[in-house]
């Protein structure tokens, strides 16, 4: 579904340069939640920008559905953009205007779809999520929760199968966060792919995978480390910070 | 942890005989804290003594019920009433550890550090889906049900509450790394300003004071 190859991100030139990802290898397969934790600056929301076609890797393949992103025409990857990728944002996104069932139809009338044939697709996809009471009800009209739910519903419309989550439930308390990752969850239980950036564990732990990325470099947190690694002294074996940049 | 006020609180509802309190207590608070039959008995002998509870008949199955007595109904009101102690910590084995890691030479402390998020992540991660399932289970359950809502409702807690402990952890060792880092690099600037200084000290008597080191 997603497949990250040796990617690396840098950001400014010479001594200004940032290395926000290095060499990161990261693959989600259909059916499963990943979750990236880490602390501010460790490069999150930039895997989340390159996995999305938003940004463009220094070095490295980011495939999506099996296409290279980088090898793509501008066209044709604004198209694996909108078709193939849903986005869920911590402030919903939602636009104001349009009720909960049109938001969701939205993408489908982009794709072409009749605007009939979008709103019973829009409705079905809000069934599912156990939310089809709010199909007429505008942004405005709804709690946080419910707007998180609609903007997973949008995200997964039609043939979309890989949902990117920045922080979704950043902007929720913590009993309404979690009944939107269970939504989150259930949806990737019936087959689509989520990656998810948080800071908070208790969040990521709803997904399959927690991966944690630090200085630009990722960490499975389900690969247990070596025993031999815990000797080594502590300037030894771990990163740090001058690690790479080489300036102190 | 106290199995004395657990007992009494299940009693409060009505007579029991020691399994069924076992079970009960159990289904409460999801099998986390495991009771055996023998605990539960020598724990009722001890209530009894205090005179918290009485004997209250047996069934035709032999089994004796017991029930809470005024005394027990009083304690049971101070327990709900007063606090649990926090001001004499249990001792915490990985505190433990991480302080003796940061003084014992050789150990690299992020490493244990980062071993035990991993691990902490992994017990987060089904302590998550146990929640998940439980909270299927109360969507799912007939309205009709209060006595296993309630019961569903009680262990939902106790997850929670070992979901906000690990969380607790992990975000407590990501604290603890972040402080080491800081601390290697101020020892870092430490060690730098301590040679920085060495030849201004005695630029004439160290031979490594070349024209760089002399500047000053």
């Amino acid at each position: 579904m997603l497949r990250l190859r040796s990617v690396s991100r840098v950001h400014g030139q010479g001594a200004a340069e940032v290395h926000a990802l290095r060499t990161v290898d990261l693959a989600v397969h259909p059916g499963e939640f990943v979750a990236v934790m880490g602390p501010s600056g460790s490069g999150k929301s930039t895997l989340l920008t390159l996995a999305g076609g938003l940004d463009s890797a220094s070095s490295g393949q980011v495939l999506v559905e099996g296409q290279e992103l980088g090898a793509l025409s501008r066209k044709a990857l604004a198209a694996v953009r909108r078709r193939a990728i849903g986005y869920v944002f911590q402030d919903f996104n939602l636009i104001p205007a349009l009720t909960a069932a049109e938001n969701v139809s939205l993408p489908r009338e982009l794709d072409g779809l009749s605007g009939r044939k979008a709103r019973k697709e829009a409705v079905a996809a809000l069934t599912e999520i156990g939310i089809a009471d709010l199909a007429d009800r505008f942004p405005d009209e709804m709690s946080g929760g419910q707007q998180q739910r609609v903007a997973i519903a949008r995200a997964l419309i039609g043939d979309r199968r890989l949902v990117l989550a920045d922080e979704p439930t950043g902007a929720l308390d913590s009993a309404t966060g979690e009944s939107v990752l269970a939504v989150l969850r259930g949806r990737c239980d019936a087959g689509a792919a989520a990656v998810m950036v948080t800071h908070e564990a208790r969040h990521a732990a709803w997904a399959d995978r927690v991966v944690f990325l630090r200085d630009g470099r990722l960490v499975d947190e389900s690969a247990p480390l070596a025993a031999e690694t815990l000797l080594t002294g502590i300037t030894g074996g771990h990163g740090g910070a001058g690690d790479g940049t080489g300036t102190l | 942890m106290s199995i004395r006020h657990g007992l009494l609180a299940l009693l409060e509802e009505g007579p029991r005989y020691g399994y069924q309190l076992k079970s009960e207590f159990e289904s409460r608070t999801g099998s986390t804290w495991p009771l055996n039959v023998g605990q539960v008995y020598t724990t009722l002998g001890r209530l009894e003594r205090d005179g918290l509870v009485r004997p209250d008949g047996e069934d035709p199955e032999g089994h004796v019920f017991y029930a809470v007595t005024d005394q027990g109904r009083e304690e049971l009101r101070v327990w709900f009433g007063s606090p649990v102690r926090r001001d004499n910590p249990p001792r915490d084995e990985l505190a433990i550890k991480l302080a003796m890691a940061v003084t014992v030479p050789g150990v690299d402390v992020a490493a244990v550090a980062q071993r035990q998020r991993a691990h902490t992540i992994r017990a987060l991660q089904d302590y998550t889906r146990l929640k998940a399932r439980a909270l299927a289970a109360e969507e799912g359950a007939a309205a009709t049900d209060l006595d296993t809502e309630s019961h569903d409702l009680a262990w939902l807690l106790v997850l929670d509450q070992l979901i906000f402990q690990a969380e607790a952890e992990v975000r407590w060792l990501d604290h603890c790394e972040t402080r080491l880092v800081r601390h290697a690099e101020r020892a870092a600037e430490r060690a730098a300003a301590r040679a920085a200084d060495r030849p201004t000290r005695s630029p004439l008597t160290d031979p490594a004071a070349t024209k760089k080191g002399a500047r000053r």
